[in-house]
C-alpha cells in the first residue's frame, strides 16, 4: 500500500528515510507539535514549497529544462484564488476556480512558451523564460485596478477556514479554521507530491530521464522530444499554479513580492539543487531546509552571538543582521560537499 | 539488386561548414547484410545518422521500402522500423537495464519471447536486468546497445562499429548475436572496422573513400581480392 503511495520509489537510504518521515510527520503533526503562529506559519510554507520544489524538479531535474518562469506560474496560482475570491466572493467554489484558472492559465503560457522555445538550444528557452517571467511582472505591477500593483491586494476566504472558526480543544490545542486551512494545504500539497512522484516513476518520466541524458539517443528510438518536453513543461506549471494557489489561501493575500519575485526563483533553484537534482524527494528536503533557515538562522545566530560576546570578533560575525551572508555561506558549503545534492549524497552510502 | 530495403541516391550531407558526403549512392538489400567500410573520417558514421535522420541531408533522396524519407524526423523514423545503434555505447546510464530495454520497445510492451532471446544472445543483460546501466562494463553496454535495437521487430538495423574497442571474447559474443540476428532474415547495414567480423557476417559490402561509395559488391568478391582491398581500403583483411 504504501509502496503503491510512493510509486515504489524508495528512498534507498536508511537515514533519508528517517529524515523524510521526520518531515512528514513534523509537517502532519505540526500543530500539535509546534504550536504557535509562527510555527504553523512555517510549516505551511514548508508544505507549499516542497509542492513548488518538486514541480521545479520535474523540470530541472528530470527533463534537463532550465526555466527562470517557474514564479511567474506559481503567481498565476496565487492571483487566480485571489481574484476568484475578490470577483466571486468568499467561499470554496471561489478557491476551486481560481485554483483550476491558474493551473489552466499557467500549463497554456507553458504550451506556448515550449511551443517557441523548446526546439532550440537549452540557453535560449531560458532566456525566453526568462524575458516572459519579467514581462509578466511588470505587467502585475503595471495593473494596478486589477492586481493591486506593487501592493498586491487582500481577499477573505471561507469562514469555516479563518482563525474565527472555533471547532473546540484537541490534544490541549484549541482548533481553529486557521488549522483546517493548514491541512487543507499540507494534505493537497501532499496528494499533489505524490501524484509527481506516480509521473516520474511512469513510463513518461523514464522517457524524460532518457532525453536528459542524450535527446538524440531518444529519439532514434522513436521518441518526440520536443512533444515530451513540452508535456512536462505544462505539468510542472501547472503543478507550480496550484502551489501558488495554496500559498494565497495560506497568507490571504497576494502581491508580487510573495509570488512573483525573482528571489523566490533562485529560493526554489537552490531548493532543488541543494536537495538533489533529478529526485523528487530532494525537493522535499531542499524546500524544508531552506525554509527553516530562511525562518530561524537569524534567531539562532541572535542566541549564538549573545552566548559568544566574550569573543569580539566572533559575536560581531554572528549577528543575526548577518543571517544571509551565513545563509550565502551554507549553500556554498552544502553544493561544495553534497554535489548530487543531499539525497544523491545518501544514497550514494558516502 | 532488386527492391532494396533502403536506396540512398546522391546524398550530401554537412556537419557546421563541412561538407562531409558528397553525392553517396546506396543500395542496401532486402534480408542482408550489408558492410559498410572504409577508412577512419571517410563518412560511414556520417551516412548511418544521415539515414536515422540525425544530420540532414543538404541534398539528394533517401528512401525506406520505397517511401522517401529524407525530410522525415528521426523519432517517425525509428517508427517506421529502422533500429539505429550508436557507436558511442548509447545506453541511458541512469535508467536500469530492464527500463532501458521497455523503453526501446517504442510502440509497445517489450514481449517476454523476444526479452528472452535476447538473454540467451546476452546472458549478462539477464544478471543485470534491474541494475542502473551505468555500472555495467564497456562491453555489456554494447550488448545493452545492441540488445535495445532488437526490443522491438525491426526492418532495417543501422549498426556503427559494434566491436570497436571490446575484448575479443566479448567480440565473439557480439558477432554470435549479429549472425542470429541476421539467421532470423534482419536487414541490415553494417559499419565495422574488425574485417574478420565483417568478413564473417557480409553478404555485401560498400566502402566508401573521401564521402563517397567507391566500390559496392558481394562481400565475398572483397573478401578474396587482396588487390581490390589493397586498392580500396590501403590494406589487405588476409593481413588481419
Amino acid at each position: 500500500m504504501l509502496m503503491r503511495l510512493i510509486s515504489g520509489d524508495r528512498p534507498r537510504s536508511a537515514i533519508l528515510t528517517v529524515v523524510l518521515l521526520a518531515i512528514f510527520l513534523g509537517l502532519l503533526l505540526a500543530p500539535f507539535l509546534f504550536p504557535g503562529v509562527r510555527s504553523l506559519e512555517t510549516a505551511a510554507r514548508i508544505s507549499v514549497f516542497i509542492l513548488l520544489a518538486a514541480s521545479y524538479d520535474l523540470l530541472l531535474g528530470y527533463t534537463g529544462v532550465v526555466s527562470f518562469a517557474h514564479t511567474m506560474f506559481f503567481g498565476m496560482g496565487a492571483y487566480g484564488v485571489g481574484l476568484a475570491s475578490q470577483h466571486m466572493g468568499r467561499g470554496f467554489g471561489s478557491l476551486i476556480v481560481g485554483s483550476l484558472a491558474g493551473a489552466a492559465l499557467a500549463a497554456a503560457f507553458a504550451f506556448v512558451i515550449a511551443l517557441f522555445s523548446l526546439r532550440v538550444r537549452a540557453i535560449f528557452f531560458a532566456m525566453i523564460t526568462l524575458a516572459v517571467a519579467s514581462a509578466v511582472a511588470v505587467l502585475v505591477s503595471q495593473l494596478s485596478q486589477i492586481t493591486g500593483g506593487e501592493d498586491g491586494f487582500t481577499f477573505q476566504i471561507p469562514r469555516a477556514l479563518g482563525p474565527a472558526n472555533r471547532m473546540g480543544e484537541f490534544m490541549g490545542v484549541s482548533i481553529t479554521g486557521k488549522i483546517l486551512n493548514y491541512y487543507v494545504i499540507f494534505f493537497t500539497s501532499l496528494a499533489f507530491f505524490l501524484l509527481l512522484l506516480r509521473i516520474v516513476n511512469s513510463p513518461f518520466g523514464r522517457v524524460l530521464q532518457a532525453i536528459r541524458e542524450n535527446d538524440f539517443r531518444a529519439e532514434a528510438i522513436g521518441y518526440r522530444v520536443v512533444r515530451y518536453r513540452t508535456i512536462a513543461t505544462c505539468i510542472s506549471a501547472a503543478m507550480a499554479a496550484v502551489a501558488g494557489s495554496l500559498f494565497a489561501l495560506w497568507l490571504r493575500y497576494v502581491g508580487p513580492e510573495t509570488t512573483l519575485s525573482f528571489e523566490i526563483m533562485l529560493d526554489i533553484l537552490l531548493m532543488v539543487v541543494i536537495g538533489g537534482m533529478g529526485t523528487i524527494w530532494g525537493a522535499a528536503i531542499g524546500a524544508t531546509l531552506m525554509v527553516l533557515a530562511q525562518t530561524y538562522l537569524q534567531d539562532l545566530m541572535g542566541s549564538a552571538a549573545e552566548a559568544t560576546l566574550a569573543v569580539p570578533m566572533l559575536s560581531r560575525l554572528l549577528d543575526p543582521d548577518r543571517w544571509l551572508l551565513w545563509l550565502g555561506v551554507l549553500f556554498i558549503l552544502s553544493v561544495y560537499f553534497f554535489p548530487a545534492g543531499i539525497v544523491g549524497r545518501l544514497r550514494a552510502g558516502r | 539488386m532488386s527492391d532494396p530495403i533502403l536506396r540512398l541516391e546522391g546524398i550530401h550531407t554537412d556537419i557546421a561548414q563541412y561538407h562531409i558526403l558528397h553525392g553517396v549512392d546506396l543500395e542496401v538489400p532486402r534480408g542482408a547484410v550489408t558492410m559498410l567500410l572504409g577508412r577512419n573520417g571517410v563518412g560511414k558514421t556520417t551516412t548511418l545518422r544521415t539515414v536515422i535522420g540525425h544530420w540532414q541531408a543538404r541534398a539528394g533522396r533517401i528512401l525506406f521500402d520505397g517511401a522517401e524519407i529524407t525530410g522525415a524526423k528521426t523519432p517517425d523514423r525509428a517508427r517506421m522500423g529502422i533500429g539505429y545503434v550508436p557507436e558511442d555505447m548509447g545506453i541511458f546510464s541512469d535508467l536500469t537495464v530492464e527500463e532501458n530495454m521497455t523503453l526501446a520497445a517504442a510502440t509497445g510492451p517489450l514481449d517476454p519471447a523476444r526479452r528472452d532471446r535476447i538473454f540467451e544472445a546476452f546472458p549478462p543483460l539477464r544478471t543485470f536486468w534491474r541494475s542502473p546501466a551505468g555500472t555495467l562494463s564497456g562491453g555489456q553496454k554494447q550488448m545493452l546497445t545492441i540488445a535495445r535495437a532488437m526490443a522491438e521487430e525491426r526492418r532495417l538495423y543501422l549498426i556503427d562499429e559494434p566491436t570497436k574497442g571490446l575484448a575479443p571474447a566479448i567480440v565473439s559474443t557480439m558477432a554470435g548475436a549479429l549472425r542470429d540476428l541476421k539467421r532470423q532474415g534482419a536487414s541490415i547495414l553494417l559499419v565495422e572496422q574488425n574485417f574478420a567480423v565483417a568478413k564473417a557476417l557480409g553478404d555485401y559490402a560498400a566502402v566508401m573513400d573521401d564521402g563517397r561509395i567507391v566500390w559496392a559488391g558481394e562481400m565475398q568478391e572483397l573478401a578474396t581480392d587482396a588487390g581490390l582491398q589493397e586498392r580500396l581500403m590501403g590494406l589487405s583483411m588476409e593481413a588481419q
